[in-house]
């Protein structure tokens, strides 16, 4: 098997780019700061820290109409729409203060003693035995369960949704028949969930939305939209949060001496936790070009995909020390995990919340741990990056 | 010497006030302000400026003044 050149074959549905892809960014911003793919119908690949701000800004020339890039087409030349993601201002300004006031600060915290609760009942499944793997048997099913409540969901219905969501990041967008046949099952069991959420509302998302689109919008709102928002909870809140999780274990599983500084110094948490989002940010955002327009020297055509790797922005040593370091304490911290400009993840008070709690919990209570094999370790390929087994020894 | 978030530039990342809670906090939307009219006690000062250095949207100021 030849070599991948980065530049102008980017393909981050491939085993090297799931093993490696620190160093593919590193060579990147230093060979060739906007990379290109044949393979995703032309996309464009910036990597360095300053290019991917300008572009998160400049929503007129870089439209948000397709997050998530396929190599076939366009999401929103499909039809799929998960707003306020997948849109642009004016409709994307509308949609989103409609949606902040169920993500802002107050009202997550309210989750925290049932996020403390699962996490434990999780530990109490494997603390008593030499190990577990921490993706399987813990992240993995975190914000399963948060979610599943957000949307007013039995949560044993989440062991589906979390097939259905690893099949369309993972694999739809490079199988057109894969991806058809998941939205098609998620279309339907959400057309039967809207339905009873709206004869007899709760407290749920779905029911919030239908209240409040009276108020906000001025009109109800259609299928399509409380469909897309629902995909978009799974699909926003369940990988990237049990990433986040799972990487942020690995490390710590990885450097016990970071580990026992937290031990001892419980006070670090914060700083830390937003250190490991730095260095382990899960999230890949895209966008497509809105007009024929020149970026850096290289000639962009509407309708061309471009990722927005956040993750390589914040291991971009012009923007950060030590940037491809974790320094456990580093007190100023301006990392891009949650994106930066109108699309800030609108979920990361949420993902915040269950990655204190997880972590925290993880560290406190089995003790001492180590990688049990890191050969094992496997990382998710494409857009969401955090490692998918993750085998754990205690002791 | 006061704080004060640039509403036009906050996107509700709310770092300001995981640094410096007794100088900010978040509206019903999630969004940031500072607390009072922003003024900053010498001890608060490190905190501020923490505020400021770690909002990725760069929306914190901190401002010379009484």
């Amino acid at each position: 098997m030849t070599a991948i050149d980065w530049a102008t074959e980017f393909n981050h549905y491939t085993d090297e780019y799931a093993a490696n892809a620190f160093a593919v960014w590193d060579e990147l911003r230093e060979r060739c700061p906007v990379a290109h793919s044949d393979a995703f119908r032309g996309m464009w690949v910036p990597t360095r820290h300053e290019d991917i701000v300008a572009i998160a800004q400049d929503t007129d020339t870089f439209s948000s109409r397709s997050p998530l890039v396929a190599q076939y087409g366009s999401m929103a030349d499909f039809g799929i729409v998960v707003p306020p993601i997948s849109s642009d201002p004016p409709y994307h300004t509308d949609i989103r203060r409609m949606l902040l006031p169920f993500f802002a600060p107050g009202r997550i915290e309210l989750l925290r003693p049932s996020i403390e609760a699962h996490c434990d009942e999780l530990i109490d499944g494997f603390v008593d035995a030499p190990g577990c793997d921490a993706a399987t048997d813990y992240a993995q099913y975190i914000p399963v369960q948060v979610i599943a409540t957000m949307l007013g969901i039995p949560p044993e219905d989440g062991d589906q949704f979390r097939t259905w969501v690893v099949q369309l990041l993972e694999s739809a967008p490079t199988n057109i028949e894969v991806a058809g046949a998941n939205l098609f099952q998620l279309f339907q069991y959400f057309g039967e969930h809207i339905e009873r959420m709206r004869s007899q509302p709760g407290d749920d998302l779905i029911s919030f939305l239908v209240a409040e689109s009276h108020d906000v919008l001025g009109r109800e709102l259609q299928q399509d939209e409380l469909f897309g928002m629902c995909l978009l909870l799974l699909l926003a809140g369940i990988d990237t949060t049990w990433s986040a999780i799972g990487a942020s274990i690995w490390h710590l599983a990885d450097h016990p001496d970071d580990q026992q500084r937290l031990r001892d110094e419980p006070s670090l948490w914060p700083v830390a936790l937003e250190e490991l989002l730095r260095a382990y940010a899960p999230v890949t955002m895209a966008r497509e070009v809105t007009h024929d327009t020149e970026f850096r020297g290289c000639p962009m055509r509407k309708g061309d995909p471009l990722l927005l790797p956040f993750p390589s922005a914040n291991r971009d040593p012009a923007a950060f020390d030590r940037a491809d370091e974790v320094v456990i304490d580093r007190a100023e911290n301006r990392h891009l995990a949650f994106g930066v400009g109108i699309h800030r993840c609108l979920g990361s008070n949420l993902a915040r919340l269950e990655v204190q709690v997880a972590v925290a919990k993880f560290v406190d209570r089995v003790g001492p741990f180590r990688l049990a094999d890191a050969d094992a370790v496997r990382w998710a390929k494409g857009q969401v990056r955090g490692p998918r087994v993750l085998p754990i020894a205690f002791g | 010497m006061k704080v004060r978030v640039d509403p036009e530039r906050c996107q509700g990342h709310c770092r300001c006030i995981a640094v410096a809670e007794d100088l900010f906090e978040a509206d019903d939307l999630g969004y940031a302000h500072a607390i009072g009219d922003g003024s900053v006690r010498p001890d608060q000062l490190e905190r501020a400026q923490l505020a400021v250095n770690n909002c990725p949207e760069y929306a914190v100021v901190l401002e010379l003044g009484p």
